[in-house]
């Protein structure tokens, strides 16, 4: 009887020890294998897919055909290139525009006021609203007869736009939405960056006799620069992704005339109105390609400022 | 920091017009929800109408919006909770083993676009015949949701100090009893951070759920996409199933500001 139980417990303590020893891969393998099974795994069935002419039907025989499909693929003037431009122009825009107005929001609020609390609720709002909702909520304002922003026109005697509707300011309208939606996440991250500096090189150049311009100028804004380059980072990779704002605003294709289709649009049509899984696939890769570079650019930028 | 009473006015008024356009988007949506048509359509009626709940019973009547309701919240809370399950561990590894091929794997989720992997599963998912389950659903949002909250909590173990494991491993705990007793009791702050975020974002997720889910199991996202028909836009309706989803996830943020903005920071800051 003892023994039964003393060899129970030995077992107990060899498994307990067991696990401690190994509680490193214990803990992270059944994370990691999980990110690797659901992501690693369907990025290099992506890469096979891109090589065979699969389409049709998901059950369909798929042979393989080698680099055809990117051939076709970056010959495509129609509907590749273009939506290769669209993608660049909206992350360039908005980017731009983002940064810019989030760097002057951070800095307005960066030292305490009265009021502060309600205007980081506000700031808050546009981020965590359902991006889905938020474009109908555009579709509605931005409407060419019912919308208030084209009788806000008329009435200061502007001719009405057709925004969303137009095929050449559809693309920039998505842009605005964008704008407004993702400014206060550059917000939120400048102001944490702004609130982590130490103020002693500020005070020292103001007591050096530095206008508030002139600091900000060669003192703060350096000082931020990593900051700056992360929200650049983050915002960049999701801008670049963009889908569920421009599919609400316009539907599938960007459009009839495909006017706000980017990368990530074009290859969801191909894949799931058209079945060109192969082609989707080539289109999904030259797309990650194009955004891994655009990290490895920024993130060698980001460790030339920190050294 | 010495400013003069110019600059104060400057921002006072420049503070005013950032909200004001932040809000007034939301406010008028809200507004057209509780509009009839023929209000929305009226200039007259822009502030001063006669509010009405008909949208909101057309939306749960004949949208079937409970449902969806339903469905987004089981799908967002089963991806957090399993997220945080499988994921707390392996951010407490990461962090005390500075494990970083594979803290960059976990990063490489959060990179690439999910479309590409949408391809894949939809082939794997199809043929299992899952398609339209709520399983696959939540399967998939834990791909937003794991990298989330494995780089939000790594972030937050990087500042626990090491001194508290080891009292814990001199008072005769194990180093997996030290985690449990010990470093999870004392995360808490951080796994409602990631937790949090992490059910906004797969409550928002409209990519996902658009391709695998079927008609009865939709989530809200694409509930309010599929309401666009080929017809013309019932834009009373349309707005208060926009009204329904958003509100929810405002009202949430509302009280949980501190942590939102603590994960959306999260390691923006560091060198």
């Amino acid at each position: 009887m003892t023994s039964v139980l003393t060899s129970r417990a030995t077992r107990r303590d060899a498994l307990s020890h067991w696990a401690n020893k190994h509680r490193r891969w214990l803990f992270a393998l059944p994370a990691m294998t999980f990110i690797v099974c659901l992501i690693a795994f369907p990025v290099v069935w992506t890469a096979w897919l891109s090589l065979t002419d699969a389409s049709g039907s998901v059950r369909a025989e798929s042979t393989f055909v080698g680099l055809k499909n990117y051939g076709d693929v970056l010959t495509d003037t129609h509907r590749f290139w273009p939506a290769v431009g669209r993608t660049v122009s909206f992350t360039v825009v908005v980017l731009f525009f983002e940064m810019l107005f989030g760097l002057g929001i951070a800095l307005l609020l960066w030292r305490p006021f009265r009021g502060e609390k309600w205007v980081r609720i506000a700031i808050l709002m546009p981020l965590v609203a359902t991006p889905v909702a938020v474009g109908m909520m555009w579709r509605l304002i931005f409407d060419p007869s019912i919308g208030p922003v084209n009788r806000l026109l008329v009435a200061v005697g502007i001719p009405a736009q057709p925004w969303l509707a137009g095929e050449y300011t559809a693309l920039p309208t998505t842009m605005f939405m964008d704008i407004w939606q993702w400014t206060p996440m550059v917000v939120l991250i400048l102001l944490a960056g702004l609130t982590s500096l130490s103020d002693e090189p500020q005070e020292a150049a103001r007591v050096d006799g530095a206008s508030g311009w002139q600091t900000l100028r060669w003192i703060t804004l350096p000082m931020l620069r990593p900051t700056l380059i992360v929200a650049l980072l983050l915002r960049g990779i999701d801008a670049l992704k963009t889908f569920d704002i421009l599919i609400a605003a316009k539907g599938k294709g960007g459009g009839s005339f495909n006017e706000v289709e980017t990368l990530n649009l074009y290859a969801y049509g191909l894949s799931f109105d058209y079945n060109e899984y192969a082609l989707s696939s080539t289109v999904l890769i030259l797309f990650f390609v194009i955004i891994v570079t655009c990290i490895f650019l920024l993130t060698r930028k980001r460790e030339e400022s920190a050294s | 920091m010495i400013q003069s009473r110019r600059y104060k006015v400057f921002r006072f008024t420049m503070l005013v017009l950032v909200v004001l356009f932040l809000v007034l988007p939301i406010v008028w949506m809200v507004l057209a929800a509780f509009k009839t048509n023929v209000d929305i359509y009226d200039v007259a009626k822009t502030i001063a109408f006669m509010p009405t709940l008909e949208n909101f019973t057309k939306v749960f009547a004949q949208g079937n919006f409970g449902a969806y309701i339903i469905n987004s919240s089981v799908v967002a809370l089963s991806a957090t909770g399993a997220s945080l399950v499988l994921g707390v561990p392996a951010a407490f590894a990461m962090s005390r083993f500075v494990m970083n091929k594979s803290a960059l794997v976990v990063l490489m989720a959060r990179v690439i676009p999910g479309i590409s992997l949408l391809v894949p599963w939809y082939y794997i998912f199809s043929n299992l015949r899952l398609v339209g389950s709520l399983w696959v659903l939540i399967l998939s949002h834990m791909f937003v949701s794991l990298p989330l909250i494995v780089y939000i909590m790594m972030g937050f173990f990087d500042g626990l100090p090491l001194e508290i494991e080891e009292a814990g491993l001199v008072d005769g705990l194990t180093h997996i009893g030290a985690f449990w007793h010990l470093m999870v009791p004392l995360s808490r702050g951080g796994m409602a951070t990631a937790g949090i975020l992490s059910f906004i974002f797969s409550w928002n997720n409209f990519m996902f759920a658009l391709v695998l889910s079927g008609s009865s199991t939709k989530t809200l996202p694409v509930a309010i996409y599929d309401f666009i028909g080929y017809a013309s836009i019932d834009w009373g309706a349309l707005m208060a199933a926009s009204t329904v989803v958003t509100v929810p996830i405002m009202v949430i943020a509302l009280f949980t500001q501190r942590y939102i903005v603590a994960g959306l920071t999260a390691g923006a800051t560091k060198g």
